[in-house]
């Protein structure tokens, strides 16, 4: 076979490498950006208007909270289905908070849905990590009955408007310097997620952990606890998602959020988070999210028919994912000539 | 360098009389150990002798059932590979263990980055850390480029690397150099003396007994999970050591009956699939049992594989009765004639959700089926007549198979390829994990089956297995024939020596 010595690799394939990576999310980036400057070209409303520019940023805030969640537990090689219903649970939690104490200051409600939130993924991450059941379908699991305990405790009720204080209302609907509340705190979250993932010990950590978990056995790697704590992260997204939700929208019913799942992994894939696991980062899948909603809502302007709509968000997975293995199978052709 | 109170004298890592059971299986029962600092120590013995086990349990991997583990005299009790990590073990295992969407770099240092303020992993000095060490094995890897894609040699480079930064005292290398090239042991054997010069106590584990003399100062034998004996390697010969190693009786098994051996019926000739095997020709006639020995991991069943065409083979011939067996179609392998009862029979042989019947009549399908449809009393027909034969002890023939000993899975396994008619029956470890007597009858079988002209390919590790039954054994050693030795000649000495050199014996 070889020698032993790897030939002095050019000493730019690390850098090039790195820009290799970064150039993925780059990519998406650009289509994003694409995306906006033809559709306001077409109509300049889309991002000039009043509303267009804030809801540009506003709308896939949410999503984005969920799918860095997303994103951190498919980098260990899991998955986590039940966001949209922690999303759904603790939205409802926020506005009977409200409505049972009257006067409770914001941000106890925000900290129980983050406390609440993570206690939901703490269950997801207990029954993965100890039961030895695949993410998938523990998480599926706990999809339908977190929901289901939505249904019994919301029943026909609903939270509206009226029932939450003015000042919360406004978190969802006011901008600071033209920028959303919700997108800033929505991007303080990325920021955080994002040196973790990237400088912390445990960060590195996880990304081990998904791109080898018997290796990370051997390491002596704590994969039980990273893996719950990646649960956990997750939930607590999605529970503060779930309150911002409820600020945002007003309204809270039993179905809050279903279907939430789904865009977040779409948003982390499209992004360029590998579903196996090991590679990908927060920052792609926060861009992920933002091109699937801006997407949806540039698709009507550029005159696509409503029922194309879902095609064309399921033409980008596949495709970022056959992009994926595309590069992949390039990258690793690249590193055995290189050895060679 | 761990622990507080060492005491002078005692060996850097010890075992002593450890048991190490799986259910009713023994893997080990009083294995003993003792490695010196600043002395590289060898540990051979056949397969199955409870090397593995050992190092597992060295590694944390493992708990011991009975026995004492002490490291620098201190007695520990590792449960989990954290803890021999932190303890100062560090092992390199057989597959190098990486992770291959991480740079080198963060592959030697994971879980150990030095950091800087606020728990920051300080990459410069992570950098500059491993081109130190990379300086001081005197090889170059990229410390940027990810591990995935890398060679053996490389990646087995980076583990010691790993081992080193962590300063480990005991350091077990379990046999690092099965994947390796002439110039890459020789290097990798530069580092280990250096590490020895240094103090450390390295394990080595090799099947390569002109490594074993070159490299290490002392070694120890185990058989069958059990300590032999332990040597100075200037005391000892390769001789010596072959003999501890397959010490035993191997007279009391029960041996081949005398058939007619006929024509050539299987040909194999100069087949090669790179980094695989190499240029192998072998014949097999009618009424013979050819044995295919060797080491796990020489390449036996991926010749066997190839030959039946389910791997692939760059170059080279395989014909059966004169005609030629097309590559990769295991369909055009069974209508020639071949059949191959292979190595995993639960996940190669057998649907375990399925009944007995349903098993054995599943090469035969279509034979059985009437316009297109398959009916369920003429399987149970085929079926009945074939687990008679093979006396598959199965309430009926509607059990799962999945819930039937060991043997008679292995019954059904073949029971399903003889129902083909093969003219040539290809076995990959027909009898591991049964028990003795069932082991009996499968031989027996056999013996019959080549009594009745059929010619039979076995591969075993099992040197009494092969040394009892096979009118003529082939040895395989990384992935050439190193000798074809008949059965007049065939010793367990012979065949081990064939097995563990490269040279090609006569």
């Amino acid at each position: 076979m070889s020698t032993v010595t790897a030939p002095p690799a050019p000493s730019r394939l690390g850098s090039a490498l790195g820009s290799f990576v970064k150039a993925r999310e780059t990519g998406i980036l650009l289509a994003l950006v694409l995306i906006v400057v033809v559709t306001t070209a077409k109509n300049p409303n889309f991002l000039f208007s009043n509303d267009g520019f804030r809801d540009l940023l506003l709308t896939p805030s949410i999503l984005l909270l969920v799918a860095v969640g997303q994103a951190i537990v498919i980098i260990t090689r899991n998955v986590d289905l039940s966001v949209g219903s922690v999303l759904g649970l603790t939205a409802y939690l926020t506005g009977r908070l409200f409505i049972d104490i009257p006067g409770i200051p914001i941000i106890v409600v925000f900290f129980a849905g983050l406390v609440f939130g993570g206690l939901l993924g703490l269950i997801n991450g207990a029954l993965v990590a100890f039961a030895k059941v695949p993410a998938l379908v523990i998480t599926l699991g706990t999809l339908y009955a977190y929901r289901g305990i939505n249904v019994l405790w919301t029943g026909s009720d609903r939270i509206n408007a009226s029932d939450m204080p003015k000042p919360f209302l406004g978190l969802g609907t006011q901008s600071i310097l033209f920028i959303p509340v919700l997108t800033l705190i929505a991007v303080v979250v990325l920021i955080a997620a994002g040196w973790y993932m990237r400088t912390q010990r445990g960060g590195r950590e996880l990304y081990a952990i998904g791109s080898d978990p018997d290796a990370a056995n051997l390491y002596g790697l704590s994969v039980t606890r990273r893996v719950l704590v990646a649960f956990v992260v997750s939930g607590a997204l999605a529970g503060l998602a779930g309150v911002l939700y409820a600020a945002r929208y007003g309204t809270v019913n039993s179905q809050a959020g279903s279907g939430f799942e789904l865009e977040a992994v779409g948003a982390a894939v499209i992004g360029g988070v590998a579903i196996f696991g090991g590679s990908g980062t927060v920052w792609g899948a926060a861009i992920g999210a933002y091109l699937l909603f801006t997407i949806n809502r540039a698709l009507p302007i550029l005159g696509v028919q409503d029922f194309w709509q879902r095609a064309v968000v399921g033409v980008l997975i596949i495709g970022a994912i056959v992009l994926d293995r595309l590069l992949a199978r390039r990258q690793s052709r690249k590193l055995v000539e290189a050895r060679d | 360098m761990t622990t507080t109170a060492s005491t002078p004298g005692a060996p850097a890592l010890e075992l002593r009389e450890i048991s190490k059971a799986f259910g009713a299986v023994v893997a080990l029962s009083d294995a003993s150990l003792a490695l010196e600092r600043g002395s590289i120590h060898a540990l051979v013995g056949e397969n199955g002798a409870g090397k593995s086990t050992i190092v597992k349990i060295i590694a944390g991997l493992y708990q011991r059932d009975t026995g004492d583990f002490r490291l620098d005299g201190q007695s520990v009790d590792f449960t989990s590979t954290a803890q021999s990590k932190a303890a100062g073990i560090a092992v390199i295992y057989q597959e190098p263990t990486l992770f291959p969407d991480l740079s080198v770099t963060e592959n030697i240092f994971m879980g150990r980055q030095p950091t800087l303020s606020l728990g920051r992993i300080d990459r410069r000095l992570m950098r500059e850390q491993a081109l130190g060490l990379f300086a001081r094995l005197g090889v170059r890897i990229d410390p940027d480029r990810p591990t995935q894609g890398l060679s053996i040699a490389d990646q087995q480079i980076i583990e010691i690397a790993k081992a080193i930064s962590l300063d480990a005292t005991v350091l077990v290398m379990d046999e690092p150099t099965a994947a390796l090239s002439g110039v890459e042991v020789d290097r990798l054997f530069q580092v280990a003396r250096s590490l020895r010069d240094e103090g450390r106590a390295l394990l080595f584990i090799s099947h390569r007994f002109d490594e074993v003399f070159d490299l290490c100062d002392t070694v120890t034998v185990m058989r069958d999970g059990q300590y032999i004996d332990t040597s100075a390697i200037a005391d000892t010969t390769v001789d010596e050591i072959v003999r501890r190693m397959v010490g035993r009786d191997v007279t009391t098994l029960f041996p081949k009956e005398e058939a007619v051996i006929g024509a050539e019926v299987l040909r194999v000739e100069g087949l090669t699939e790179a980094g695989v095997f190499h240029d192998v020709s072998f014949s097999v006639r009618s009424g013979e049992i050819v044995a295919l020995a060797g080491l796990v991991g020489a390449g036996r069943s991926e010749i066997a594989r190839a030959v039946f065409g389910v791997d692939p083979y760059s170059a080279g011939s395989v014909t059966v009765g004169g005609a030629r067996v097309p590559k990769r179609s295991p369909a055009a392998a069974m209508r020639l004639g071949l059949a191959l009862v292979p190595e995993d029979r639960r996940k190669q042989g057998l649907v375990l959700e399925s009944s007995v019947s349903r098993n054995t009549t599943m090469a035969i399908r279509r034979s059985l089926t009437r316009f297109g449809l398959l009916f369920s009393p003429a399987e149970n027909r085929a079926a009945r007549e074939w687990a008679s034969r093979l006396e598959v002890k199965a309430s009926a023939l509607d059990t799962e198979v999945g819930t039937l000993s060991g043997g008679n899975q292995q019954k059904v396994v073949l029971a399903k390829w003889l129902a083909t008619n093969p003219r040539v029956l290809i076995v990959d470890e027909p009898t591991r994990g049964i028990d003795v007597g069932t082991k009996a009858e499968v031989h027996r079988l056999l013996s019959r089956l080549a009594g009745q002209g059929m010619a039979i390919l076995m591969i075993s590790s099992e040197l009494p297995e092969v040394l009892g039954m096979a009118d003529r054994v082939i040895v395989v050693h990384e992935g050439r024939i190193t000798a074809e030795i008949d059965r007049a000649d065939a010793t367990a000495e012979s065949v081990m020596f064939a097995a563990t050199h490269q040279e090609v014996v006569a």
